[in-house]
């Protein structure tokens, strides 16, 4: 009796497991490596550590006084942990709500100064699109960010927008989205592309991003797998696969 | 040139930016890159607006006004009207097949454009008829109702945003929901757009065409004495607009989305179409040459819009082809945009004369129908496309149910388009017991 109840437990916890990653499941398509982070590699290999700093604003957060341990940043330094044992990660959130692009730029060089990061993960655009910043001011100051990240010898992630049914009608993110793919491929840095994954968890069911609530499950689910989706997109354009 | 260079560029032109020769590590190089062909196209635009308003103007071409309405203007515009709409649900299946998809311009060129024509076609005869005072005032009238009409699509915008802050919460998306702030300032966001500085998502259009209609007596007044000088004079804004990025400021901040400085060049070339340059240009449309320039060109513009939707293709646009044409800017009606419309226009003249019989076809009656009442039938397009969005959203519909309320939608507005018509003909046939003279709207629709 009690080997049948192990069992179905096992195969239950199995269930379970396969049942996050068909959740978190994200087509390569939308996981691009055209752009090698070189720098990361060369940590990962030579030294075994990882400096991550994450620059964003209020779509990095979780609201709540523990809202910071279920938010993208800390999920995405579990998941490095798990797929590059033996190397030392950490992940510093530099997370400030209603910060312009150019606000975040401003403070690039003190960030990579002091936190001195192998990889800068930055997120970005939406307050702007918010606040009616110009997609050219924007782009200005992301290639002013940009600039400073890679002149600094450190990699770049570009995050982009969340796709976001209910305000897409108030809110056009996607001039800001065309700016960040072109100022990624131009300049060297990495597209996270956000936006094209959520609208993809969104059509397939896996999430329903139009659903009213104030329980904060679903959006911690989200940025669990946001932060795994770019724990894969980080070690696949490292070459870091195992 | 600087401040917008993005903001009307279409969803995915600017992806293609990377086909330009930046060099990659300068930003130098980029901003001179950003500036040198705004002041190249500029140069374009002046010496193709010159070379097109120096023909020489011999009689007076008022004559031409006489004759009877050209239905194919209520055709092509009742269409626009239904691209309009399907373009403003995002997350249309439908989408697909609109006009943008396949080359440079859309459906607002060819709004915009048959807007002129038909402008100058009504009022110039009533100015004509009743001089500068009575048509100038009819046209002060129209752009009124159509303030009315836009402040009308303010308010149900103003529902709908109410409705999603009060019904609408979830963390993940608190960053977004600032969007609703400025329901915390309704006085200053309702002032702002009773001023048409704010203008929602889709919303554009109308403030354009308010203020090209405002500014179209004394232009109509021109182009009746000497329709090449009223069609100089457009250009010349053109170009000064593009030059000194002349625009009209937004709120909370930014530019116009439509550069009325910009576009007015669209709306009093189909002005000067309709007092006699359309006649002016048959020789032109007739020519071979001009044919097979026009179909050679929309076949390089529907090779370079394939290139945005399948970045494969991206390859085979050169560096030096993409540093010439890229942004193709939609605020400032890039002359490239503007090329695009033109060549439509002189293959689609060229096919579809003014007598041909299917323009009396039943089947093509109801997008007739939507074109003779383009003001009503464009705000009920606004309102729809929000509606269908709503929907869409909350069945989360598929591509069935994004094509069944595409095909509702325009059941809806021709419904409706018939309506209105049904209401003028009784409403004209009482008026017309009453006085004799009918009045210019019943000519077969509105300016």
């Amino acid at each position: 009796m009690k080997f049948f109840t192990t069992l179905f437990a096992v195969i239950a916890l199995m269930n379970g497991f396969a049942f996050a990653a068909q959740e978190c499941d994200v087509p390569a398509s939308l996981l691009s490596s055209e752009n090698e982070i070189l720098r990361v590699a060369a940590e990962v290999k030579n030294k075994h550590r990882l400096d991550i700093a994450v620059v964003g604003t209020g779509s990095s957060a979780l609201p709540g006084p523990d809202g910071q341990n279920f938010a993208y940043p800390a999920r995405l330094q579990e998941a490095l942990r798990q797929v590059l044992p033996g190397t030392e990660i950490k992940v510093v959130s530099q997370i400030q709500a209603r910060q312009t692009t150019a606000d975040m730029a401003a403070g690039m060089k003190k960030i990579l100064a002091d936190d001195k990061p192998a990889l800068v993960i930055w997120q970005a655009g939406t307050f702007d699109a918010v606040s009616g910043i110009e997609p050219d001011e924007f782009s200005t100051s992301l290639i002013a960010g940009v600039d400073a990240i890679i002149a600094a010898g450190a990699d770049v992630v570009l995050v982009n927008m969340q796709y976001s049914p209910r305000t897409e009608a108030l809110l056009n993110v996607s001039s800001y989205a065309d700016v960040m793919r072109w100022v990624a491929q131009e300049h060297g840095a990495l597209l996270f592309d956000r936006l094209a994954i959520m609208r993809y968890w969104n059509d397939q069911g896996i999430f329903d991003l139009y659903a009213a609530t104030k329980k904060s499950d679903m959006a911690r689910r989200v940025h669990d797998c946001i932060g795994r989706a770019l724990a894969s997109q980080i070690v696949e354009a490292a070459h870091l696969k195992p | 040139m600087g401040g917008h260079l993005f903001r009307g560029l279409s969803f995915t032109s600017l992806l293609r930016v990377q086909a330009m020769a930046v060099d990659p590590e300068s930003y130098a190089t980029l901003r001179r890159w950003l500036t040198k062909p705004a002041n190249s196209k500029a140069a374009r635009a002046e010496a193709a607006a010159l070379a097109a308003a120096s023909t020489p103007t011999p009689a007076p071409p008022v004559q031409k006004l006489a004759g009877g309405r050209d239905l194919r203007l209520d055709l092509f515009r009742g269409i626009a009207l239904w691209l309009i709409f399907l373009d403003h649900i995002p997350e249309n299946i439908v989408n697909l097949f609109t006009l943008r998809n396949y080359g440079f311009s859309d459906a607002t060129e060819i709004f915009i454009f048959i807007s002129g024509y038909t402008a100058a076609f009504v009022y110039g005869r009533a100015m004509r008829e009743r001089g500068f005072i009575v048509s100038g005032a009819r046209i002060l009238r129209r752009a009124w109702q159509i303030y009315v009409a836009h402040i009308f699509l303010f308010t149900i915008f103003m529902a709908e945003i109410a409705y999603v802050a009060a019904t609408f919460s979830n963390p993940l998306f608190a960053e977004e929901m600032n969007i609703l702030g400025f329901l915390k300032q309704p006085d200053v966001t309702i002032f702002e757009a009773l001023l048409l500085k704010f203008k929602p998502v889709n919303m554009d259009v109308l403030p354009l065409y308010i203020v090209l209609l405002l500014l179209f007596p004394p232009v109509l007044r021109v182009l009746l004495w000497q329709p090449a000088y009223a069609l100089a004079g457009a250009a010349l804004v053109y170009v000064l607009a593009l030059h000194f990025d002349i625009n009209l400021p937004a709120y909370p901040n930014g530019v116009w989305l439509f550069n009325p400085f910009a576009w007015q060049i669209l709306f009093v070339f189909g002005a000067w179409c309709a007092v006699g340059g359309a006649q002016r240009l048959t020789g032109l449309l007739r020519s071979r040459i001009v044919f097979a320039l026009a179909i050679a060109y929309l076949l390089f513009a529907f090779g370079i819009t394939l290139t945005w939707r399948f970045e494969s293709l991206q390859a085979f646009v050169p560096n030096w082809l993409g540093e010439f044409i890229y942004p193709i800017d939609k605020t400032n009606l890039d002359v490239l945009r503007f090329a695009h419309f033109l060549a439509l226009a002189a293959i689609t003249v060229r096919f579809v004369s003014h007598d041909w019989p299917g323009l009396k076809s039943p089947l093509l009656r109801p997008a007739i129908r939507c074109g003779q009442h383009s003001l009503e039938i464009f705000c009920l397009g606004v309102f729809l496309a929000f509606a269908g969005q709503f929907i869409i959203g909350e069945w989360s519909g598929g591509p069935l149910v994004q094509t069944a309320i595409s095909v509702a939608g325009i059941l809806i507005m021709i419904a409706t388009a018939s309506l209105i018509s049904w209401y003028k003909n009784i409403e004209g046939r009482s008026h017309q017991q009453r006085t004799t003279a009918p009045p210019a709207n019943l000519a077969g629709g509105e300016a």
